[in-house]
C-alpha cells in the first residue's frame, strides 16, 4: 500500500471527523446546558441540506446555499425549541427522547411529502471543485480541503465564543448550574433558545456541506446523529474539546479501518474472504473504539466524572 | 464475641482517614469510634466535612489515607453494599426512598436485602409472612403502623424520615449512621424521635450527626467536634461544654453551646 | 376486589383472542394476520416493558435483540431449505425448520447479545445510556448490511414458515394461537416478575439508586439481569416476526424499529402489563387506518405521539385505569 493512499484516507478521516464535530457540537452543548437529549438534531442537518439545495437551484450561488442552511436551519431550531423542546426540559430522558423521536417523524414525512423521495442534489461550485496537488504529490480534491478549513475555522470560533465572550461566560455557567445562572441575572429561555439555534446552524451547515459531496434526501441525517452520538460518548458530555478530539478520532478510525483492516485480515484469511470480513468489522470498528473508551473512562475522555 | 458489649475493639472505629478535593482538605486525619451501646454524636458548623466523613464510613467515598474498621476488621477494600451487608444501617440526611412505593414496600426492601433471596422471579414478595413480618414491626416501632398502605410520596415529611429508621430497623445492622433524622421533624416529631432513638441504642449503638442541639445534648453518651475537617474535641457532655478549643472554634458562631 | 385496570386487561386479551376467532370463521385471514403482528409486537414491547417500565432503562437499541431473534429463524431456516450445515468443523450444525429449536437459538443469543451491551452500557446512566444502546444497536445494523453471506441488505427469504409439532403453520389461525400462546405465558411471567423480590428491588432502583445500594444491592447486577430478561423476550418476538412475515432484513436491527417497540410500549401506558398490548394494537391499527389514507401517515403518528408525551402521561391504560399503579 502506498503512502499517499495512506495519507488520503488520513485527510478523508479528517474531513469526516469534522463534519461529525459541526453535528456533536450543538448536540453537546445543548446536553451540558439544558441537559437534553435531542434525536431530531438530525432532522435539523438535513433541513440545512434542503435549504442549501433549494436556494443554490434558485441563485447559483454556493455562497448564498450555505447561508441559507444556517438561517434555515437555525430558524427551525429556534421554533423547535420555543414549540417543543422548551416544555421538556424539565422532563425525564424517556419523554425527551419520545418527543424528539416524534419531531423526527414529523420532520422526514414532511419534508418526503414536500420534497418526495428522489433526492435533490447540491454542486459543489466551480471554484472549489477538482483537484489540488499537496506537497508530496498527492491530487486531493479542493472542496475536501475546503471542508476541514471550515470545520477547523468553526472550531476555532466556538473555542473564542465559549472561553471569551459574554454568552460563553453564561453558557459556562449554565453548565455547572441552572439556578446560578438564573441568579446571575440571566434571561434563561433566551439563552436556551440560543444556545439551541447556534448548535441547530451548526447541524444545517453540515448538512449543506455534506450534501454537495452526497445527496440530498429525506433521512440523510440520521446515521450521522447516531456517529455524533458515538463522538459525544467518547469525547464527554458537555465538552467541546471532547467532541473536537472525539469527531476526529471516530472520522479517523472509520476511514483507515476501512482501508487497513481488509489487508490485515488477508494475512490470515484468503483474499476474498478478508475483503468481506474485514469490511464487516472496519463498519463496527468506531463502535469497538467507543466500547474501549467506555471500559477505561466511563464518562469520555473529557467529561467529568460521575 | 457473642455479647457486642463485651467485646474488645469497638463496634466502629475511623483511624486516620483523610480526604482532600484539590486545595480543599475535607478529612484531616479524623479518628474516632463508636462503642457497643453507646450513640456518639458527631457535631460541627455547616461544611465541616460531616457528610464527606460519613460517605467515607459507608463507602460511597475513598479516604485518601486512613482506615475504618468494623469489629475490628479493616473494611476499606469492601464497597458500599457489602458493607450495608456487613451491618451498616444509615439513614439520609435528605430522605433516599421509593417514592410510588407504598411505606410497608420501602421497609420490605430493606428486610429483602438483609435476610437474601433478591433474584428470585416467581415468588410474591408482598405475600412473603416472613418479610412482611419484619417490615411491619419495623414500622411499628417508629410509629407508622397506619399508613403502612399509603404511597410514600402521600406521606409527611417527618413520617418519611420516621421511615429511613424503620427501612435501617429491618436490616438489623451493627451500627446505625444517622445523617440528621430531627431534620424538619417539628418539636413533637424530634421529641418522639429522641425517646426513641434513646431505646435504640441497647439494640445497637448509633453515631448520630445532628443539628438539634436539644436532642444531641439529650441522647450523647459522647460527643466528637469536628471543625474544618479536623476532630477538635471528642468526650462526655461535660468534657466538651468546658473544653476551651471548643469554645473557641464555636465563639459566635453558635450560641447553643 | 377486581381493579378496574384487571378489567381492563381481561377485555383486551379477550378481543384479542375473539377477533382471529371471528375472521377465521368469516374467512378474513388478512384481520389474523394483523391480529398475530398485533401479538408478537405486543410480546417485544413485554420485554422492553422489564427494562424501561420496572427498571427504568431508555434502551434505544432494543431492536438489536429484535433483529438477532429475526436472524435466528432466517438464518436457520435458510440452512434446512438448502440443507447445506452451518457448519461442518469441529462438529456438524444443521439448520432447522423447527420453530421450538429456532425459539431456543433466537432466546440465547439474543440474551448474549444483551449480556454483553448491557455489561457495558450499564456501567454509565442517563443520556450516556441511551446514546450507548443506540450506538451499539446501529452497529449491528450495519454488521448485518455488510453480512453478505445471509442476504446483506437485501434480507433472507423464508420460503415456508417454519412447522411447530401438532399444528400446521400454515393455517394463519394455527401460527396466531402459538404467538398468543407465547404472549400469555410471558405475560404472566412479567406479572410474577414485577411482584417477584427482584421486581421490587429493580423498581427500588429505578425510583432511588441510593436506597437500594444503602441497604445493600448493587442496581448493576439487578438492572444487568432485567436487560438480559428483556432482551431475550424481544428476541423471541424478532423469532415469530421473521416467521410472520417469512422475510429478515437489516430493517429488523434498524434504530427506528427500537423507537417504534419504545413508542407503542408508551401510547399503552409505561410500566403497566398490558400497555405494549394495547399499544401495539394501536399501533397497528393507526398504521393500517392511516397508512390507508396517506402515504405519510407518520406525520401523523409523530403528532399523535407528542400530544401523549406533552400532555398524557400514563398512556391509555393510565387513561383507563386511572393513574393508581396496582400494587398488593
Amino acid at each position: 500500500m502506498s503512502l499517499i493512499l495512506v495519507l488520503e484516507q488520513i485527510l478523508n478521516g479528517l474531513q469526516f471527523g469534522v463534519m461529525l464535530f459541526l453535528m456533536a457540537a450543538g448536540l453537546t452543548l445543548v446536553f451540558g446546558v439544558m441537559g437534553l437529549i435531542n434525536l431530531a438534531h438530525g432532522a435539523l442537518y438535513m433541513v440545512g441540506a434542503f435549504a442549501a439545495a433549494i436556494v443554490a437551484s434558485w441563485t447559483g450561488s454556493f455562497v448564498l446555499a450555505l447561508a441559507a442552511s444556517l438561517m434555515a436551519a437555525a430558524t427551525a431550531g429556534a421554533l423547535m425549541e420555543i414549540l417543543v423542546i422548551r416544555k421538556l426540559y424539565d422532563r425525564d430522558h424517556l419523554d425527551q427522547v419520545l418527543a424528539t423521536f416524534a419531531l423526527i417523524l414529523v420532520f422526514s414525512e414532511g419534508t418526503r411529502w414536500v420534497f418526495g423521495s428522489f433526492p435533490l442534489f447540491l454542486d459543489v461550485p466551480p471554484y472549489l471543485s477538482g483537484p489540488v496537488t499537496l506537497p508530496g504529490g498527492i491530487e486531493y480534491p479542493l472542496y475536501r480541503l475546503a471542508i476541514i478549513a471550515i470545520g477547523l475555522v468553526i472550531a476555532l470560533g466556538l473555542f473564542w465564543l465559549i472561553s471569551r465572550t459574554r454568552i460563553g461566560v453564561q453558557i459556562r455557567a449554565g453548565e455547572a448550574d441552572r439556578e446560578m445562572i438564573a441568579a446571575l441575572g440571566v434571561d434563561i429561555s433566551r439563552l436556551y433558545t440560543l444556545v439551541f439555534a447556534l448548535g441547530a446552524a451548526l447541524a444545517g451547515l453540515a448538512g449543506a456541506l455534506v450534501g454537495a459531496i452526497q445527496s440530498v434526501q429525506v433521512g440523510m441525517g440520521e446515521p450521522v446523529l447516531i456517529l455524533a452520538f458515538v463522538v459525544i460518548v467518547i469525547g464527554g458530555i458537555g465538552s467541546i474539546k471532547g467532541a473536537l478530539v472525539g469527531a476526529l478520532l471516530v472520522g479517523l478510525t472509520d476511514r483507515l479501518g476501512s482501508i487497513f483492516l481488509p489487508q490485515i485480515f488477508a494475512l490470515v484469511m484468503e483474499p476474498s474472504s478478508a475483503t468481506t470480513a474485514g469490511a464487516s468489522v472496519a463498519s463496527m470498528l468506531i463502535y469497538i473504539l467507543m466500547a474501549l473508551i467506555l471500559l477505561l473512562r466511563p464518562s469520555g475522555l473529557y467529561g467529568r466524572s460521575a | 464475641m457473642t455479647d457486642p458489649n463485651h467485646s474488645v475493639s469497638p463496634v466502629l472505629e475511623v483511624r486516620g482517614v483523610s480526604k482532600s478535593f484539590g486545595a480543599l482538605h475535607a478529612s484531616r486525619d479524623i479518628s474516632l469510634d463508636l462503642r457497643a451501646g453507646e450513640i456518639h454524636a458527631l457535631i460541627g458548623p455547616n461544611g465541616a466535612g460531616k457528610s464527606t466523613l460519613i460517605k467515607q464510613i459507608t463507602g460511597e467515598l475513598r479516604p485518601d489515607r486512613g482506615s475504618v474498621l468494623l469489629n475490628g476488621e479493616p473494611i476499606d477494600h469492601l464497597s458500599r453494599m457489602a458493607r450495608a451487608q456487613r451491618g451498616l444501617g444509615r439513614t439520609f440526611q435528605i430522605s433516599a426512598l421509593a417514592m410510588d412505593f407504598t411505606v410497608l414496600q420501602n421497609a420490605v426492601l430493606g428486610a429483602l436485602v438483609a435476610r437474601g433471596g433478591v433474584f428470585r422471579f416467581f415468588s410474591n414478595v408482598m405475600r412473603d409472612r416472613d418479610l412482611v413480618a419484619r417490615a411491619s414491626e419495623a414500622l411499628d416501632r417508629v410509629g407508622l403502623a397506619d399508613v403502612a398502605q399509603m404511597r410514600t410520596a402521600d406521606i409527611s415529611h417527618g413520617q418519611r424520615r420516621q421511615l429511613e429508621v424503620a427501612i435501617a430497623l429491618t436490616q438489623r445492622p451493627k451500627l446505625f449512621l444517622m445523617d440528621e433524622p430531627m431534620a424538619g421533624l417539628g418539636a413533637g416529631g424530634s421529641q418522639s424521635m429522641t425517646v426513641f432513638l434513646a431505646s435504640l441504642r441497647q439494640e445497637a449503638p448509633i453515631l448520630l450527626v445532628e443539628h438539634d442541639m436539644d436532642a444531641v445534648f439529650a441522647l450523647a453518651d459522647r460527643i466528637s467536634v469536628l471543625v474544618y475537617g479536623q476532630i477538635i474535641a471528642t468526650g462526655t457532655q461535660e468534657e466538651i461544654r468546658n473544653s476551651v478549643e471548643v469554645q473557641r472554634a464555636y465563639l459566635g458562631e453558635e450560641d447553643a453551646l | 376486589m377486581i381493579r378496574r385496570e384487571q378489567m381492563c386487561n381481561a377485555a383486551v386479551i379477550l378481543l384479542l383472542l375473539a377477533i382471529p376467532l371471528w375472521a377465521h370463521s368469516a374467512d378474513a385471514p388478512f384481520v389474523i394476520t394483523l391480529a398475530t403482528k398485533v401479538t408478537i409486537l405486543a410480546l417485544a414491547g413485554v420485554g422492553l416493558n422489564i427494562a424501561l417500565g420496572i427498571g427504568g432503562l431508555v434502551s434505544l437499541g432494543h431492536a438489536v435483540f429484535f433483529g438477532i431473534g429475526g436472524y435466528a429463524t432466517g438464518i436457520l431456516a435458510s440452512h434446512a431449505q438448502t440443507y447445506e450445515p452451518l457448519l461442518q468443523a469441529p462438529f456438524v450444525i444443521e439448520g432447522t425448520n423447527q420453530m421450538p429449536i429456532i425459539w431456543l437459538v433466537a432466546v440465547v443469543f439474543s440474551a448474549l447479545a444483551a449480556l454483553v451491551i448491557g455489561a457495558l452500557s450499564l456501567r454509565t446512566s442517563g443520556v450516556y445510556f441511551i446514546m450507548i444502546t443506540l450506538a451499539f444497536g446501529q452497529m449491528f445494523y450495519y454488521f448485518a448490511i455488510s453480512w453478505s453471506a445471509y442476504g446483506g441488505e437485501d434480507g433472507l427469504s423464508i420460503w415456508v414458515r417454519n412447522e411447530f409439532p401438532g399444528a400446521n403453520t400454515l393455517v394463519p389461525l394455527h401460527f396466531f394461537l402459538i404467538c398468543f400462546a407465547i404472549l400469555c405465558a410471558v405475560l404472566w411471567f412479567a406479572a410474577r416478575l414485577a411482584r417477584a423480590p427482584f421486581g421490587l428491588a429493580l423498581a427500588a432502583a429505578r425510583q432511588n439508586q441510593d436506597r437500594v445500594e444503602a441497604v445493600g444491592i448493587t442496581p448493576y447486577r439487578l438492572r444487568l439481569v432485567a436487560f438480559v430478561v428483556s432482551g431475550a423476550i424481544t428476541g423471541l418476538a424478532g423469532a415469530l416476526f421473521a416467521d410472520l412475515n417469512r422475510f429478515v432484513s437489516p430493517s429488523m436491527l434498524s434504530w427506528h424499529t427500537s423507537g417504534e417497540i419504545m413508542i407503542f410500549v408508551i401510547i399503552g401506558g409505561v410500566g403497566r402489563l398490558f400497555g405494549p398490548v394495547v399499544g401495539a394494537a394501536i399501533f397497528i391499527l393507526l398504521e393500517h387506518f392511516l397508512g390507508g389514507i396517506s402515504e405519510y401517515w407518520q406525520i401523523y403518528l409523530g403528532g399523535f405521539l407528542l400530544v401523549i408525551v406533552l400532555y398524557a402521561r400514563g398512556g391509555v391504560i393510565g387513561a383507563l385505569a386511572g393513574r393508581e399503579v396496582a400494587h398488593d
